[in-house]
């Protein structure tokens, strides 16, 4: 694992959506990379044919029966919104169609 | 206030509900501004629940916990009342519906008092991170209450509720309940529904109990454990009985002094474990000396996999149904301005950190190699409890530290979490009772560690300890 | 329109299908179209802070249905998230499934006899709808934007072609044969217009023999004939431009139905690192054989089968009454035919009338059975109704249901004696002196001269064939 720089950091930021000025960006930087070169420890372990665990326990087909339960009262819902127009959650316009 | 006196009196008719919940008000309005241990308080909504509880006392209910207050940590959802996870991101927040472990302790007779202060989206391990300033530990102001759960481990220990709910992703019930001189319960994975728990890390959150003593926490976590429809990785199963076996005692059991649970820990609390090692001994188990080196690897493991489920968990944050929006030309400029202006440091550390390790081209050298270390773990804890029942170590490695020491230190404040961490990963059972004092008077926790669905077994030996010391 | 010879064309299809669900694939939010904006939601299928996801059995049994009528394999699959920000997206990741689909590996036969690969039909999640404000209500030039998530959490499967498509047409025929095994799985209602079956398709040009090129994905893709247009509208681009010299970029294209061209939408960057991990809210998805073997039984016959089953009650059958079999198919109402023909109305008349008459959904004819179609067509197959008065009966019956024999009667279809259409043919030639010679004279054109006249003066309730019996018994006379 080589060392994290700039602009990887850079690029993470714009995926998480977060904006950094160039302070941020260098003290990030800084910190991230510490937290990886701790996580080396992982890099150095032999893991092949090593299954991955996502959940602690091994569960199954825990399923629901298709039955219709109350939706929220809409005002209840818009409510939260920070913005509202004509019963639905208004945003500024959206550059770029959904992937 | 002990929680089980005020159920026996309240639902014996000698006390009423509303008379136990104005006294917890009178204790918050006391320290509440220098410890600053409530976001959010709902006193007239509280009295009325109050109310509402002696009336169902009066009509004949047999209320398990009928008028005891209890502080939320502030990342449970209530319906109407303001739920931020001590991030500004939520600020105005109000969730429409009722977490279940929080319907759970109202069918009950408990009493929310409001929401405690917690680390943003429970990210650290000293409630300093909260959008909403830090909670002081009420034995000591100038230290942490620890974290992420500090608000709920300072209510009760400040005499302000006699329990209080908190969450345990890598330590967040454990470390505080530790540095606040609390018994603090991390169940097993699935045996406390998430539903309504606002997720830092899914696969490792789990609800649980602070308490003065066992015998409290053991009950409330009869009350809020217990198999949920609307949580799939609930287990199917219902509440274990606890309260019946809290006084088993340890007798043949065989107890492991983990080495890797101690190691690197200040060396008062090294010597409280050994001590409660002794106790244990005494008390007729047996004690021996085990090591599981795959712990070692669990602080990065943890370190990556929480951050990366954080990562996706944290994305709906933005700005477009609820919470905070600051505005922008468009919508992904409103996204970012809402996400910058909203989180804290700690969050976007590891929001950051998350993406970075689920991002194409280091998928399998972090997150993947993550996920097959955990399977270590889990084999690991499995060999170790083929040939012990329990195992003991220290819960933090340190008694609670000042205020500001760490903060400017991200890894040293995940270092503290080192010997709470593997029992999440693992999905497995463990808790921390105070044992002894260290530094200035201050509590130190043990740790009590279990394979899943020991919690009885745990809760009896920690009676032993708490026994041992008069209480 | 085709490629210069030694240039093809390759095509995989994406294909969403809107399960029919009762409730959506997570929470218990009803899943219906149309209803007003904002009102079947809840905390799940908002994304709000704290809730969780719990999988519908329905939409994993549908889902399997897809799978095994499509031939693939039910396998033990797992979720994933996909991660991107998109503001009709709650939670800003789709829950869907990525390495481990619970269908994999199935085929398509087309009517044609050409074989299409399956690679997979996995589960996921829709997203919510935005309208946009401003501009021209497309979202490029609006002013904002407004989100209904009525959507959000509906299920979906994703069907995936392999890349071996060769021709716009036959996409067009893998998309319709595939509409109709969704449509018989039980799945789903195949309603392109309203979305519940939408279709990408991605194309790329290559000369025969040499590798693929690079492919474009097409979006927006609204009908059976938009995809076959856009297809071959972005296969002579893309021939075009590798032929001048230039350069194929992978990117995503959206169909302009109106101009009829391509347009760069998106290309693919940065952003598509959507950071999939395993969706650690729900757990392992692992039918077991039983499970999979009730929903296989389940299954009814697909229209390949039900095709040949309806063309094998035709001697000898033309193209038009293989397209009819074909339509009768698509609309599902080989029932009609099946009773009618067993009630002994000729299989022509029975596939032509249910192919011609029964457009539309079941539920615009509550009062139509297989019982009184197929009984309205014996009347007409024995004369009682002209061909007009049953095609009549049949659309009275569709909407106030009741007894064909009694509702014709009612409607004033008395058979007419054919002594009262000799009277009445005498009396238009009469009218009409010169028609009737040229007609007497051999022009048959004025048969149908005099037919309309019948059927104008008695209001379309003569028989035509009983007509033109007349007019030839007359002649030369």
């Amino acid at each position: 694992m080589a060392g994290l720089s700039r602009e990887e950091v850079a690029k993470v930021a714009r995926l998480a959506r977060i904006a950094l000025d160039d302070a941020e960006l260098e003290r990030f930087t800084d910190q991230l990379a510490q937290v990886l070169e701790h996580a080396a420890d992982l890099e150095a372990l032999d893991l092949a044919g090593v299954a991955p665990t996502a959940h602690p326990h091994g569960l199954a087909n825990v399923l629901r029966d298709d039955e219709v339960r109350e939706s929220l009262p809409r005002a209840e819902v818009l409510a939260q919104a920070p913005d509202v127009a004509e019963e639905r959650f208004a945003v500024p316009r959206i550059i770029g169609e959904a992937p | 206030m002990n929680a089980i006196k005020v159920a026996g009196s309240v639902g014996s008719g000698a006390t009423s509900a509303v008379e136990v919940v104005a006294e917890s008000l009178e204790r918050i309005a006391a320290r509440n501004e220098e410890l600053n241990v409530f976001v959010h308080l709902d006193p007239e909504g509280a009295l009325a629940a109050a109310a509402r509880v002696d009336e169902r006392v009066a009509a004949g209910e047999r209320l398990p916990l009928a008028g005891v207050p209890v502080a939320l940590k502030d990342n449970l959802c209530v319906r109407g009342q303001p739920t931020t996870a001590g991030s500004r991101i939520l600020a105005g927040w109000r969730p429409p519906y009722d977490a279940t472990v929080v319907a759970r302790l109202a069918v009950a007779g408990a009493v929310a008092l409001g929401k405690a202060n917690m680390d943003e989206f429970a990210m650290g391990s000293s409630t300093e991170t909260s959008a909403y300033g830090p909670t002081r530990n009420p034995l000591d102001p100038t230290r942490v209450p620890g974290g992420s759960s500090g608000g709920s481990a300072a209510a009760v220990a400040a005499g302000m509720a006699p329990i209080a709910l908190g969450s345990d992703t890598g330590g967040s019930i454990r470390q505080p309940a530790a540095l606040c001189g609390l018994v603090g319960v991390k169940p097993t994975y699935g045996l406390v529904s998430r539903y309504g728990l606002i997720a830092f890390a899914s696969s490792l959150d789990q609800i649980g109990p602070f308490a003065a003593t066992v015998a409290e926490a053991a009950l409330v976590l009869e009350v809020i454990a217990g198999h949920d429809p609307l949580d799939t990785t609930s287990l199917a199963e219902p509440a274990p009985e606890l309260s019946t076996h809290l006084d088993d005692g340890v007798a043949g059991r065989r107890v492991g002094l983990c080495r890797e649970l101690v190691e690197g820990a200040d060396p008062e609390v090294v010597a409280a474990v050994a001590r409660a090692a002794e106790a244990l001994a005494r008390a007729g188990a047996t004690i021996e000396e085990v090591s599981i080196p795959e712990l070692k690897l669990g602080l990065s493991a943890y370190y990556l996999i929480a951050p990366a489920e954080a990562s996706s968990n944290l994305a709906r944050y933005d700005g477009v149904r609820y919470g905070l929006r600051v505005e922008g030309p468009d919508v992904e400029a409103m996204n970012v301005a809402t996400r910058t202006v909203g989180f804290g440091d700690e969050v976007k550390r590891r929001v950051m950190l998350g993406t970075y390790a689920l991002s194409a081209g280091y998928y399998d050298a972090y997150y993947g190699q993550a996920l097959k270390v955990r399977t270590r773990m889990i084999e690991a804890f499995a060999r170790a409890y083929a040939r012990v029942d329990t195992l003991l170590g220290a819960t933090a490695p340190s008694v609670a530290f000042a205020l500001g020491a760490k903060t400017q230190d991200p890894l040293a404040m995940y270092l503290s979490d080192v010997f709470t961490i593997p029992t999440n990963l693992a999905g497995e059972a463990a808790l921390s009772v105070p044992f002894g004092t260290g530094e200035a008077g201050l509590p130190i926790g043990v740790q009590l560690l279990g394979p899943a669905r020991s919690e009885a077994g745990l809760l009896a030996a920690a009676r032993v300890l708490e026994a041992e010391e008069g209480r | 329109m085709s490629l210069p010879e030694g240039w093809e064309m390759v095509v995989g299809l994406e294909v969403h299908t809107e399960l029919l669900t009762r409730t959506k694939l997570f929470c218990g939010c009803a899943n219906a179209f149309g209803a007003e904006p904002n009102t079947q939601t809840c905390p799940v299928c908002l994304g709000l802070p704290g809730s969780l996801p719990v999988l519908n059995r329905r939409a994993v049994e549908l889902a399997m249905a897809i799978g095994l009528a499509l031939h693939a394999t039910v396998s033990p699959s797992t979720f994933h998230r996909k991660n991107y920000f998109y503001p009709d997206m709650p939670k800003d990741f789709q829950i869907s499934q990525y390495d481990r689909p619970i269908n994999a590996g199935g085929y398509l036969d087309l009517p044609d006899g050409s074989r299409v690969g399956v690679e997979r039909a996995h589960l996921e999640e829709d997203t919510g709808k935005s309208t946009h404000l401003g501009g021209t209500g497309r979202i490029h030039g609006a002013e904002r934007s407004l989100v209904d998530y009525n959507r959000s959490g509906v299920p979906l499967v994703e069907i995936v072609s392999a890349p071996d498509i060769r021709s716009a047409a036959q996409a067009r025929a893998y998309a319709a044969e595939l509409r109709g095994i969704l449509i018989a799985s039980g799945a789903s209602d195949g309603r392109m217009e309203e979305g519940s079956m939408r279709i990408d398709a991605n194309v790329s040009v290559h000369r025969v023999g040499e590798p693929f090129g690079t492919r474009c994905e097409m979006k927006n893709l609204n009908s059976l004939r938009s995809l076959q247009r856009a297809i071959d509208y972005e296969a002579e681009r893309q021939y075009a431009l590798v032929a001048s010299g230039g350069v194929v970029r992978q990117e995503t294209r959206h169909w302009d139905e109106d101009r009829g061209v391509t347009s760069t939408m998106r290309s693919k960057e940065e952003a598509d690192d959507y950071r999939y991990f395993q969706e650690p809210d729900l757990v392992d998805l692992a039918p077991e054989a039983a499970w999979v073997e009730t929903v296989r039984a389940g299954l009814g016959p697909m229209p390949a089968e039900r095709r040949a089953r309806l063309a094998a009650l035709l001697e000898d059958p033309t193209e038009a009454q293989l397209d009819a079999v074909g339509t009768v198919v698509d609309l599902g109402v080989d029932g009609f035919v099946e009773a009618a023909v067993a009630a002994g109305v000729e299989a022509d008349r029975a596939i032509a009338r249910a192919a011609n008459e029964l457009a539309g959904e079941a539920h615009e004819r509550p009062g139509l059975s297989e019982q009184s179609f197929a009984a309205t067509l014996r009347l007409e197959q024995s004369g009682d109704l002209s061909a007009t008065q049953a095609k009549t009966v049949l659309s009275t019956l569709a909407l106030a249901g009741g007894d064909p024999a009694t509702v014709a009667r009612e409607l004033g279809f008395e058979r007419m004696a054919s002594g009262e259409l000799e009277g009445l043919l005498e009396r238009l030639v009469g009218e009409h002196p010169d028609e009737w010679r040229r007609y007497d004279e051999g022009d048959d054109k004025l048969a149908q001269f005099f037919t309309g006249q019948v059927m104008r003066a008695t209001r379309g309730q003569a028989d035509g064939k009983a007509v033109l019996e007349v007019l030839r018994a007359r002649r030369g006379r």
